[in-house]
């Protein structure tokens, strides 16, 4: 569904992505994880084309397309067909939460209004917020919005959603929330691509786990494999520092 | 006080109350609008970055905001006859009122347009909005939103100043205000008039002001 190939992008002179190759199939979750600054964020963006990265290619559905000679129209294309959800949650703050999930299909989609809203209640109950549908962002907790935010996502039919750590801006109490209904997603088969700190997730809900740091990928491997055995070195000290991290946090 | 002192008073305040409704208020209103509806063009040049056009503009605030009012107004209204342009004296004002308040309008808008988070418009695009799309209905609205308070301020000041079209032969209150006072002498207490009335416009316009900042939070936007 999609595969990534040698996708290269350096910001001022600093390269971020230095080769980068990835495969996700069809209803695959496939948790990216890494160190910070090791060029995660930058990766999503590119596949999006929120930034332009400086060379690779990149086939989705079937269709090759080397980047920085993405055609516009091939790019409103393919954002068809994808959805992102951002760490900062990024709902319109001149939308209501009901707005916020219909805008992409009302405006982008030319659906009209009464189907749009009846797709957009039904988005709002799979994430729990049908009754918050008249709110704004600003009366809605974190864990509200980051909801919100994917049922935007899941509105418009995507092929696959990309998550840029949807959790990490949230209290940990609220991140329980968000992540029982990516885990539902999950179990629906959805297809995923999901930049995350919680290694519970990786390791619980994801099939595939993708190891990146200073803008190489380190080490992919099936979900379980990588955490019970690792086979890079370098891999073994991330899932080590993660666990005294996490420790810590505990108490 | 005596009686025929009073009834001068009153008889004048509806005689500046006139030519208030009838030249200040449309003064106000069309060069306002005017200045808005550039004032949104010479921000979204700047806020998209269109080289050249943006330097234009740039240019333009920079020469408007550096000169007087009463010098632009004199320019256009004595100046340019010199030189075959002739306008009377409303349009005149109007010209030099809708150019002078879009500059500072421009900037209003341009800071208020910076504020909107890039993530606004990072949401838009991957939903599959438009440029055109996303500024008209996401980035625009939060930007009118942000710089509602500081515009109104600028209309109400631009009603103050319209009493500066009084130097150009326009009979709006100021200059009716003296026409009274050359009959009359009553100087003092015809300027109190005048500046009572002009004190009413503005509470008019702040106690507008307030509605609409209470209907636009309610839209939640910002708030918080
Ligand atoms: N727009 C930009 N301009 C310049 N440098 C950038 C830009 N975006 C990212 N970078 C740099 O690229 C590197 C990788 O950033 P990126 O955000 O992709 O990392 P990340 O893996 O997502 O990290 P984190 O886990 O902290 O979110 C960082 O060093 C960052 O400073
Ligand atoms: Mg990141």
């Amino acid at each position: 569904m999609l595969e990534v190939r040698s996708i290269q992008k350096s910001f001022g002179g600093t390269p971020v992505l230095r080769d980068v190759s990835l495969t996700v199939a069809k209803g695959d979750v496939v948790a990216i994880v890494g160190p910070s600054g090791s060029g995660k964020t930058t990766l999503l963006r590119c596949l999006n084309f929120l930034e332009t990265a400086d060379g690779g290619e990149m086939t989705f559905d079937g269709e090759t397309f080397r980047f920085g000679h993405v055609a516009k129209r091939d790019i409103a294309r393919i954002r068809r067909k994808t959805a992102f959800v951002f760490q900062s949650y990024n709902l319109f703050r001149n939308k209501t939460a009901l707005q916020n999930v219909t805008e992409g299909l009302i405006v982008a989609r030319k659906v009209p209004r009464a189907r749009a809203e009846e797709t957009g209640m039904r988005m709002l109950e799979k994430v729990g917020m049908a009754d918050r549908r008249d709110a704004y962002p600003s009366q809605l907790s974190g864990g509200q919005q980051q909801r919100v935010a994917i049922a935007r996502a899941l509105a418009t039919d995507p092929e696959i959603i990309y998550f840029d750590e949807p959790t990490s801006a949230l209290d940990p109490e609220l991140t329980g929330e968000v992540l029982a209904v990516m885990r539902q997603l999950a179990d629906e088969g959805m297809t995923m691509l999901v930049v995350t700190h919680e290694m519970s997730f990786a390791r619980n809900v994801s099939n595939r786990v993708v190891f990146m740091e200073n803008g190489v990928v380190v080490e992919a491997a099936p979900a379980r494999e990588f955490f019970d055995h690792p086979r890079e070195a370098r891999t073994r000290a991330f899932l080590r520092t993660f666990g005294a991290r996490a420790d810590m946090g505990a108490d | 006080m005596n009686e025929r002192l009073w009834e001068l008073l009153t008889d004048s305040f509806w005689q500046i109350l006139i030519p208030g409704l009838t030249m200040t208020i449309p003064l106000t209103v069309i060069s306002f609008a005017l200045a808005m509806v550039i004032a949104v063009v010479v921000a979204l040049f700047q806020f998209a970055n269109i080289q050249g056009l943006k330097q234009v503009a740039r240019f333009y605030i920079w020469v408007i905001r550096g000169t007087p009012l009463l010098v632009q107004l004199f320019l256009v209204f004595y100046g340019l006859p010199d030189i075959g342009i002739v306008f009377d004296p409303f349009p005149a004002a109007v010209i030099v009122f809708s150019i002078n308040e879009d500059a500072y309008c421009a900037e209003t808008m341009r800071a208020a347009l910076e504020a909107v988070p890039v993530g606004q418009i990072e949401a838009g695009r991957c939903v599959g909005m438009s440029c055109l799309q996303i500024m008209r209905r996401i980035v625009l609205p939060q930007a009118f939103r942000t710089a509602f308070p500081p515009l109104s301020n600028s209309l109400i000041a631009m009603v103050k100043d319209t009493s500066l079209a009084s130097n150009i032969t326009v009979t709006e209150m100021l200059m009716t205000t003296r026409q009274i006072i050359s009959r009359t002498y009553e100087t003092l207490p015809l300027y109190c008039v005048v500046g009572v009335i002009y004190l009413l416009f503005s509470t008019v316009l702040t106690k507008l002001q307030r509605v609409g900042e209470k209907r636009l939070s309610s839209y939640g936007a910002q708030k918080e």
